[in-house]
């Protein structure tokens, strides 16, 4: 099981962060690291798009809540792209919908953000 | 401590060690997933599963499994499935599993517990300092 992160540039100062694969105990350090690098690099507004994950545990919901907090206080923000039903159901179930912009495409993502 | 009776008769039981190591949750929750698959759960049901086994390994490494040992014992029967996942450490807080919701300020150790209690029918937690943590959770198949 492995994750694949990669990072690139989109519109204006936002990054979009693509996942694909799995985040659990032992990928979530690796999405981590992508997303430190970018907040220490001072970028604050981020797209992590979801829609190639296949599975996400509590760890990985700490990391995105963690790169939220720290973006937050720079004024920035963490839009989601999530279509899996299972994950959405995690973020549901968990009340993170409230907490994070989650949007069926990249597109909306971007256009929403902060 | 025995299973919690979930399923009126056991059609089997399967028992797994993995070493208290971040990369072997993936085998644990994949195996839980192929034995469940015996019983007439839905795509769904089997993901949940899968998230609290893994929510359940994930604690016992968090929190010391001392002998560097998960044992997860699942027990498929009639109505359902009954999985032991136990280990030596001292097991998440359980004031953690009280919450509602867990929001932006919920640690991960809390969302994790949270997740079990959201996603199994039904969850028992015992912890002691000096005999470890158990935690027994029952998925009944639906309709």
């Amino acid at each position: 099981m492995d994750i694949k992160v990669s990072v690139r540039e989109s519109e204006g100062d936002a990054y979009v962060v693509d996942l694909t694969g799995e985040i659990d105990v032992y990928t979530s350090p690796k999405v981590k690291d992508a997303i430190t690098e970018l907040i220490d690099r001072e970028h604050y507004h981020l797209v992590i798009n979801l829609e190639k994950v296949r599975y996400i545990d509590s760890t990985g919901l700490g990391v995105l809540i963690g790169g939220l907090k720290r973006v937050r206080e720079h004024g920035g923000s963490v839009n989601l792209v999530c279509t899996n039903p299972q994950i959405k159901k995690i973020f549901d179930i968990t009340g993170l919908v409230k907490i994070f912009g989650i949007f069926d495409d990249e597109q909306s993502a971007m256009k929403a953000l902060a | 401590m025995n299973p919690a009776p979930a399923a009126t008769q056991s059609h089997g039981i399967v028992r797994l060690e993995i070493p208290a190591i971040a990369e072997w949750v993936a085998v644990a929750r994949l195996a839980v997933a192929a034995v469940a698959s015996r019983q007439r759960f839905s795509v769904d049901d089997i993901e949940d599963i899968k998230l609290a086994v893994a929510e359940s390994c994930t604690n016992a490494i968090q929190h010391g499994a001392v002998d560097n040992v998960i044992s997860i014992v699942c027990e498929v029967g009639t109505d359902g499935i009954v999985i032991t996942v136990s280990d030596r450490g001292q097991g998440p807080p359980l004031s953690a599993v009280e919450e509602e919701r867990i929001g932006e300020g919920g640690r991960t150790e809390e969302l994790g517990v949270f997740l079990i209690r959201a996603l199994m029918d039904s969850v028992e937690y015992t912890s002691d300092v000096h005999g470890g943590t158990q935690l027994v959770m029952v998925k009944r198949v639906s309709g």
